[in-house]
């Protein structure tokens, strides 16, 4: 009897050692670029596990750079466009593929599909051309337009999944009532899909906050680049020499409202998460 | 007499019909609503089509030239020289050992990165599926690497496997387990280990919340039948839990899979264009942009596709087979 | 307000026939029921009609224009849906309203008609709720408000209270024939469940397998029914069917052996070529009567059914075949006790093995039979 309690104790201490662990190696990376953020320059090359002191100089030092804030400034554009233009295609998209039997479907379904296994370096000379031609070099607009290749495949794809699942006779109801389908999309179909449009909006907005190679390619000056090339661009003398507090203190800034964020809507992410994947 | 021509002129007004495909018929709302589908359909479909239709196929007719950056439209036509020629010796992207290394390097990546995460992913999302005090914020927690920027996790990577100053070195000398600082990101023999290393970290939440899923979605009296006669939790895992997750853990893999064979960010953050760590991405990417070379580049990236493809086609037969093979 | 002719509609899902050669005149204000069993195609038929599915052959008029290519607004319909599909998002109001609104209608006009189809159906003080504030019945009323807010020609029901629970299934009931009277509109109304149809109707379209089995008023199809088919379907508990062998009996009819009950003669007339033919023979539950039985003869009860207002009795027969038969309550007879059965021949019925009923042996044939086309 003794020796089962034991064992239970000793499996929960366990367990919640297991947790313990999950929990550090998740968190800690972050949280070791917040405690590096907030060292003064000089004690930045001692190693210290906890916050002693706050010290904002880093974050000024990145804040009073122009082009970090131009950063910032065109990875909103460039994200909240992708997300606006995403949600009307992929919205329209799901309605006739979710909602409308038609001879081509399938074939349609699995376009999108193949557009999202994509490897992103295999378009890239060719939408390389398709943006100059576009007179989109250098510009947001040009990764506005390149990074719908990712985010339209998933975002009609999830916004499908919750489209079959709105009732039948709802839209047969808006039929008899006289709606025409773009009513019937906007007036019906749209109020009640919210949740799910606030979902892959989210997702959208995180895939192009964080997209790294096309911004890095279509982009040639400091004032037009996004946060992950100013990011991965700020540069010393030399490799031993990178300025790691700013590096820090500019990753701690685009990475916040991301963690806010996800930890706010973390059931809506893993819905629309799930719903993207287990059709696929 | 009159009726039955009306007959006779019904029933050949019914087999005329009858010769138009059954979808073309239907009611108005149905041919409205079919139109509808396409004209809805149409925005979505011309933005795909220019943002990746056409560039892929322009991508492929790039690799047959000799096309520069600075020179898109003067390109011309060399057939496969791109690809593989011989002159003197053999040419070409196929007789490049670089190539054959970032192939490797590539595959070598997927495959160890994925099983970690697989394995790991699994471990998490059984954890998170156990009722505990506190499990949301354990899974808000386990969100966190997922939503962070690649960019921005491989430069805090980057500084916390820094040789001189890093955290990481300072824990292993501290404890004892190294004598010497490990230059994680320089030393050719470590840095793939590093790339690894962060990769996983960055994606196992993803497949931990696809298997958890998975996991909630299962019935509950298996277990409770299970528990009822007293089968070992270990033997309950791997006879009951695992293959009813099965599905699940295949899409997380083919979608990490997908992602791993075409890793490009994490590794140009960390270790640059080194050789150790070139995967096709950077190769590919090193010749478009660096050297300006967009038909070598271009035949570099229409091979990545192609394997790319190839690998979802195996895939997909596979999974086909096997879910036959279930039933 | 309007006729409606449906004349030889098909209706095929590829190769599936799930509508066959359905032709039926409606009246103007006439109440229809569409009855049958789960998959006969009632619903299907229904949304034919509605222009929700396209008809694959045959013509449907209303008012004597065909209707086959217009959509639901333009037939002039309206209908109340199985889960009533009202718009979660929108309130009583809107919902009563967004059709109108589409028709492009005048601001008062859409107010008036609101207030007043509100006001019918007893919802002017929900007008601001949403539906999931509002109890089952009260949807229910929406969902009827809704369809006929437009004033439709023909109003369309869709197992209107298969979502209700018991009580609220016979309160709503009173309320739609109380609508009907009202309105005087011509209704389409589908249900599986027979009472409905029998309450309701005017006129009750059987259908079985996509075919119409047969048409007529709620007490035709009970008296008369055209096939065993409908015999079963109609009248609860079901009627009780026996196997019989049958000999022409001139113009009185023809002479039945009824295992158990004796030799009877029913005054139905045989088909010239099935003398000694295998019949079955339907009687109701509520027409054989039971006395106690001497020593071993008639059937054996197995069981008795007590409802308060009457009994029924559950009878072993030979063949181990269950027949039912009604009692007064409380029932003289208990279980394990035998009872023979007696019927008085002009109600019971008898059908050919193809399922069809025999006509009655007079010359004058009775009116308004036998549909099957």
């Amino acid at each position: 009897m003794s020796l089962r309690t034991l064992k239970a104790v000793l499996l929960k201490i366990g367990f919640w050692l297991l947790v313990a662990v999950l929990m550090v190696y998740a968190i800690f990376p972050f949280y070791y670029a917040v405690v590096t953020s907030l060292k003064p320059s000089s004690e930045l090359f001692e190693v210290s596990y906890w916050v002693d002191s706050v010290d904002l100089s880093n974050y000024a030092a990145v804040l009073s750079q122009p082009t970090f804030v131009a950063a910032i400034r065109n990875s909103v554009i460039v994200a909240l466009s992708v997300v606006a233009i995403a949600l009307l295609l992929g919205l329209t998209a799901a309605w006739a593929l979710g909602r409308v039997r038609f001879r081509g479907r399938t074939t349609v379904m699995m376009l999108v599909l193949g557009v999202s296994m994509f490897p992103q370096v295999a378009v890239l000379s060719g939408l390389f051309e398709v943006i100059r031609t576009l007179d989109l070099y250098n510009s947001p607009g040009g990764l506005i337009l390149s990074y719908t290749i990712f985010t339209l495949p998933f975002t009609v794809w999830i916004l499908t999944t919750f489209m079959r699942q709105l009732p039948d006779e709802l839209e047969e109801a808006a039929i008899v009532d006289g709606a025409s389908p773009w009513v019937t999309l906007t007036k019906v179909f749209m109020p009640l899909l919210w949740p799910a449009m606030a979902t892959t909006g989210l997702l959208a907005f995180i895939a192009a906050w964080n997209e790294f190679l096309f911004a890095l390619t279509f982009t040639l000056t400091d004032s037009q680049r996004t946060v992950p090339v100013a990011i991965a661009l700020i540069s010393g003398g030399s490799q031993y020499e990178l300025p790691w507090g700013p590096i820090m203190a500019a990753s701690v800034i685009v990475t916040v409202p991301l963690v806010v964020l996800v930890v706010i809507f973390q059931r809506r992410i893993v819905s629309g998460l799930t719903a993207g994947a287990v059709k696929g | 007499m009159a009726t039955d021509e009306q007959g006779i002129a019904q029933a050949r007004h019914e087999a005329s019909s009858d010769d138009t495909p059954p979808r073309g018929r239907g009611t108005r709302v149905r041919r409205q609503r079919v139109r509808a589908a396409w004209l809805f359909l149409a925005p979505m479909l011309i933005v795909l089509t220019a943002v990746a239709g056409w560039p892929l196929v322009r991508t492929f007719w790039f690799s047959l030239t000799d096309a520069s950056l600075s020179s898109l439209d003067g390109a011309q036509f060399i057939g496969f020289d791109n690809y593989l020629v011989f002159d003197d010796g053999w040419y070409g992207i196929l007789a490049d050992p670089l190539w054959w290394q970032s192939v490797w390097n590539t595959l070598y990546f997927t495959l160890v990165s994925v099983s970690l995460e697989a394995v790991l992913g699994v471990i998490v999302a059984l954890v998170l599926n156990a009722h505990f005090r506190g499990r949301t914020l354990v899974r808000a927690a386990m969100l966190i690497p997922w939503a962070i920027p690649t960019v921005v996790s491989a430069k805090i990577w980057a500084w916390m496997l820094n040789d001189q100053f890093g955290i990481i070195n300072h824990l292993l000398l501290t404890i004892g387990l190294i004598d010497a600082p490990l230059s994680w990101t320089a030393d050719a023999s470590l840095s793939m280990w590093a790339v690894i290393m962060v990769d996983v970290w960055k994606a196992t939440p993803f497949v931990a919340l696809l298997v958890l899923a998975a996991l909630q979605m299962l019935p509950n009296d298996c277990y409770e039948a299970a528990k009822v006669d007293g089968i070992h939790p270990a033997k309950v895992f791997f006879r009951v839990t695992l293959p009813l997750i099965t599905p699940a853990l295949l899409v997380a893999v083919i979608f990490r899979a997908l992602d791993a064979l075409r890793v490009f960010d994490v590794i140009y953050v960390l270790t640059s264009n080194a050789a150790s760590t070139m995967t096709m991405s950077i190769y590919a990417r090193q010749q478009l942009v660096e050297f300006q070379d967009v038909g070598y580049g271009s035949a570099a990236s229409t091979l990545l596709f192609m394997i790319i493809a190839l690998v979802t086609v195996i895939y997909l037969y596979l999974g086909r087979r096997q879910l036959g093979g279930e039933q | 307000m309007a006729s409606l002719t449906l004349e030889k509609i098909n209706k095929r899902f590829g190769a599936t026939r799930v509508i066959e050669e359905v032709s039926l005149d409606i009246k103007d204000g006439e109440f229809v029921v569409f009855v049958g069993p789960s998959g006969c195609g009632k619903s299907t038929l229904l949304r034919l009609i509605a222009g929700l599915e396209s008809i694959t052959h045959g013509d449907l008029m209303i008012d004597g224009q065909r209707v086959n290519d217009l959509t639901p607004p333009e037939r002039g319909i309206g209908m109340v849906f199985q889960s009533y599909a009202l718009y979660p998002h929108m309130s009583v109001y809107d919902n009563i309203a967004f059709g109108l609104k589409l028709a492009k209608s005048e601001k008062q006009t859409v107010d008036e008609r609101v207030r007043r189809t509100a006001k019918i159906l007893q919802l002017d003080g929900l007008l601001d709720r949403l539906p999931k504030a509002l109890s089952g019945g009260q949807r229910q009323r929406v969902a009827i408000g809704r369809a006929m807010a437009r004033e439709p020609k023909i109003l369309l029901f869709d197992e209107p209270l298969s979502n209700l629970d018991a009580a609220l299934r016979v309160q709503t009931r009173n309320e739609i024939a109380h609508l009907h009277e009202r309105l005087g509109s011509t209704m389409i109304y589908v249900t599986h469940d027979q009472v409905e149809a029998m309450t309701l109707a005017d006129r009750i379209v059987v259908l079985n397998d996509g075919y119409v089995e047969q048409t007529g008023s709620p007490r035709e199809l009970y008296e008369q029914p055209a096939s065993r088919f409908v015999a079963g379907f109609i009248g609860s508990p079901k009627m009780n069917f026996l196997d019989v062998d049958a000999r022409a009996e001139g113009d009185a009819g023809c002479r039945i052996q009824v295992p158990g009950i004796g030799e009877r003669v029913l005054p139905r007339r045989l088909a010239g070529d099935s003398d000694d033919a295998p019949l079955t023979l339907g009687v109701r539950p509520e027409h054989l009567t039971p006395t106690t039985a001497a020593g071993e003869a008639g059937f054996r009860i197995v069981n008795v059914e007590y409802l308060g207002s009457e009994a029924y009795l559950y009878l072993e027969t030979s063949n181990s075949d269950t027949l039912v038969c009604r009692s007064e309550a409380p029932s003289p007879f208990a279980r394990g006790e035998r009872v023979t059965l007696d019927f008085a021949p002009q109600r019971a019925h008898l059908f050919d093995h193809d399922g069809r009923a025999l006509p009655p042996a007079d010359v004058e044939q009775m009116s308004t039979q036998a549909t099957i086309s």
